[in-house]
């Protein structure tokens, strides 16, 4: 009996609850990099899957970032544009020179008014002339000049809004030298409006292709679970806590979603490869200088986050789920 | 070592496995645990090792009572016991030396340390050399060698084994008995669950007979 005792108690000494302290702080980095190769040799064994999966995320990916270029550049181009408001004041054609500059300057002294250029008849002739296609047309005339006066005015700001430029437009075309005034921004404004809506309609696709994402990668790392779920319940019951468990899966899933973003890119850079010329080709036929921009580093660096980000989200998800099914009861 | 104080644990369903179980091992002990399949021994084992919680009384195994121990303990817990299991649950798709290693892998220990202890565990089971062959490729009854090295790599205080010779021939069950009888005289306190009564008789330590979820014989 007594020895009994007394070797329970020396045993039961040796019965620790604690952590391996110092041990495992020195091996945390160690630890990661194993479970992060781990996961990596894992997908390596079976490369065709992890192909497709990551195709599947490249491709839920490239849509929304494809999209979003897209708007960017719409942005850009629109942008290019004054979306100042300027009023084109055409002159009678009768007025002369002299009397147009007389206008210009009667109309800049106006307290509405910031600035006004003035595009004498001749100045709106020649630069009629250099455009293609126009010299001809303009040949036919002669010597008479067709082309009206045109003054370009600028508002105060605090008229740029609708109803008092409308005011300005209409007290412009009542003057007598006017043959009418022109306020023509409604269009940018409707494209304007336009692009808010199919932006809204970008950020809603995104998001449930980001859903999306998430999805497949919480599935395949559900998976991944099922097919490891003997090495999980032996790991476990040797002890191995749930961070051990889960870290191979959470680097299963951010692999995963690097991988995707990495598709995603190579599928916006062939296609903006495939549309550049295009687009250059029409832009030049308008004779602007715009040019299609693609990824920027920052573009890049968000596509490879979003990537990460969800594909870690995704195996959290999925491995969690496992996790809180295993609590003993 | 391990107390049972009046446990019963009452499965969803009202499906009573373990009824008012009041029992002792002590540390050092080796002790077997019988009785039909349905009495109530893979419920004893699960209970010890924490994979499930009692429904009414508490157990204290190496001065901790269970009941206490939060989930987040749960894994440092069972880093003190060993498990071995009927079909040995082996990984297929790793190395011997890599299946022994898994109890050292979990907490945390060094290559090296690692190293040497697994050819240590490897070698009390006599099954240096196959330290790089798979698991498939063994015998049964290596395979619930390489199994008992597992169990045993982390010297735990504590050795469960769960009918660990349930697939064996006499003979070897008579070998695989004698490595825990080797375990148990350097101090690790052992409890196996097995049917094999002829084995139980041959080793001659003391027997828990579980019937309908009680102890019937072999009260401490």
């Amino acid at each position: 009996m007594l020895t009994r005792a007394k070797r329970a108690g020396a045993k039961e000494a040796g019965f620790e609850l604690k952590g391996a302290g110092a041990r495992v702080i020195r091996s945390w980095v160690v630890r990661h990099l194993q479970s992060f190769f781990f996961s990596l040799g894992l997908m390596a064994r079976a490369p065709f899957a992890t192909l497709l999966t990551s195709a599947v995320l490249g491709i839920a990916l490239a849509l929304p970032g494809g999209l979003y270029l897209l708007l960017d550049n719409v942005n850009r181009v629109t942008g290019n544009w004054d979306t100042g408001g300027r009023i084109s004041v055409f002159l009678k054609t009768a007025e002369s020179d002299a009397a147009a500059e007389a206008l210009a300057k009667d109309l800049s002294s106006w307290n509405e008014i910031a600035r006004v250029r003035l595009i004498t008849r001749s100045e709106a002739l020649s630069e009629y002339r250099s455009m293609s296609g126009f010299s001809e047309v303009l040949d036919a005339f002669e010597d008479s000049n067709p082309l009206p006066a045109v003054l370009t005015v600028e508002p105060t700001l605090e008229v740029q809004n609708p109803s008092r430029m409308k005011d300005l437009v209409a007290r412009i075309g009542e003057l007598p030298q006017v043959e009418f005034a022109r306020f023509d921004l409604q269009w940018l404004k409707r494209l304007d409006a336009i692009v808010e809506i199919v932006l809204r309609g970008v950020y809603l696709l995104a998001a449930l292709l980001a859903l999306g994402v998430v999805l497949i990668i919480g599935n395949t790392i559900r998976l991944g679970i099922e097919n490891r779920r003997e090495e999980i319940e032996i790991a476990s019951l040797f002890g191995a806590t749930n961070a051990f468990i889960r870290r191979p899966f959470l680097y299963g899933g951010l692999i995963y979603g690097l991988f995707g973003a990495l598709i995603a890119w190579g599928i916006l850079s062939l296609g903006f490869a495939l549309l550049k010329p295009a687009v250059a080709r029409l832009v030049s036929l308008y004779g602007g200088g715009f040019e299609l921009a693609g990824l920027s580093g920052a573009g890049i660096l968000a596509l490879t986050m979003s990537g990460a980000t969800l594909g870690l989200l995704g195996a959290w998800v999925a491995v969690g789920r496992h996790l809180s099914g295993t609590a003993p009861e | 070592m391990i107390e049972f104080h009046n446990v019963t644990k009452r499965y969803r369903g009202g499906v009573e496995a373990l009824r008012n179980v009041s029992t002792r091992i002590d540390a050092g002990e080796m002790v077997f645990l019988t009785g039909h399949s349905g009495a109530g021994k893979s419920t004893l084992l699960r209970l010890t090792t924490l994979v499930e919680r009692a429904t009414r009384g508490h157990i204290v195994i190496g001065g901790h009572n269970l009941s206490r121990i939060p989930p987040r303990k749960i894994p440092l817990f069972r880093r003190n016991i060993g498990v071995v299991f009927q079909d040995h649950r082996l990984l297929r798709d790793r190395t011997v030396f890599d299946n022994v290693a898994l109890p050292l892998v979990v907490s945390g220990h060094g290559h090296s340390e690692i190293g040497r202890r697994v050819r240590a565990a490897l070698d009390k089971v006599d099954l240096l050399g196959k330290e790089k062959q798979f698991p498939m490729v063994l015998s049964g009854g290596e395979q619930q060698r390489v199994g008992i090295a597992r169990a045993v790599v982390h010297k735990p205080p504590v050795l469960l084994a769960d009918e660990p010779t349930g697939n064996l021939d006499p003979d070897l069950s008579k070998e695989i008995m004698g490595l825990f009888a080797q375990f148990n005289q350097v101090g690790v306190t052992v409890l196996i669950a097995t049917h094999d009564l002829d084995l139980v008789h041959h080793f001659g330590n003391r027997v828990l007979v579980l019937r309908n979820g009680q102890v019937v014989d072999g009260q401490w």
